[in-house]
């Protein structure tokens, strides 16, 4: 299963909740094309709900990279929320755990923007 | 045919087409070589992400989608190991030549992680260039089945 993404709304915060793979290709793309729509409309504090997603690659990673420098090219900021343990392996092996802020709770996560 | 350094006879040597679902199709057979010889789960999966990333190296930087260039992939089971050979067609590349992943100023580009991963991910890993051109690389597991 390629990735699957969903918007909503906590507040002035979108959360982009998303599930399945975020790898080379359909996974990278439809994650890249959200992160550029949201920016594109003027969202500039996003929540990534990365809970659900089973496996990302190198790609995925420089996907989340990317849309990190996006959006705080902006301005904005894009945050991290519930990482599975692969995902924290990844973030540490590649030393992005330094880069992103990481959550655990969404409510505490929404609130760290204001 | 054996495995040429060990005499081992693969359990897989197949040529793939240069193409992205070559890459889900490596991991896959690896890991259905590599299911019941100890392996737990996580172990299992790490290598399957090694497979991937070494396949996409191939693929996307070695044969460049080229239609007319193939991937090869080796898959030789032994009682005290699992060897992956992944070998491209490609003009080859210098390893000493790759920015560090991990510098400060490498940190937030998109892409050259690969490698890292395959490093942190599989128990050996070599590279070297095949002629008349292209890239091999191997990637061990050592199982701890014992013989």
């Amino acid at each position: 299963m390629s990735v699957k993404l969903s918007t909503r709304q906590v507040g002035d915060v979108t959360v982009i909740d998303a599930a399945g793979r975020i790898t080379l290709g359909e996974g990278s793309s439809t994650f890249r094309d959200t992160i550029r729509d949201l920016t594109n409309k003027g969202h500039r504090k996003i929540l990534l709900n990365l809970g659900e997603v089973s496996y990302i690659d190198s790609s995925g990673i420089g996907e989340l990279v990317s849309a990190f420098t996006t959006v705080t090219n902006q301005g904005g900021s894009l945050k991290l929320l519930n990482l599975t343990k692969r995902v924290r392996d990844l973030l540490q092996i590649t030393k992005l755990y330094t880069v992103f802020e990481v959550h655990d709770d969404e409510a505490l996560a929404v609130r760290s923007f204001s | 045919m054996p495995d040429n350094d060990r005499g081992v006879t693969p359990s897989v040597d197949t040529s793939l087409a240069s193409t992205l679902e070559s890459v889900d199709n490596a991991e896959e057979t690896v890991l259905r070589v590599a299911q019941g010889v100890g392996i737990d789960e996580e172990e299992l999966h790490k290598v399957g992400m090694a497979v991937r990333e070494a396949m996409v190296n191939a693929v996307v930087h070695g044969n460049r989608f080229n239609e007319n260039k193939k991937v090869r992939l080796v898959v030789s089971l032994e009682p005290d190991r699992l060897t992956v050979r992944i070998a491209d067609q490609g003009e080859g590349f210098d390893m000493s030549s790759l920015p560090d992943p991990l510098a400060e100023e490498n940190l937030l580009r998109q892409s050259g992680r690969g490698i890292l991963l395959i490093r942190a991910f599989v128990d050996r890993f070599d590279v070297r260039r095949i002629e008349p051109s292209g890239t091999e690389v191997t990637l061990i597991k050592y199982l701890s089945r014992g013989g």
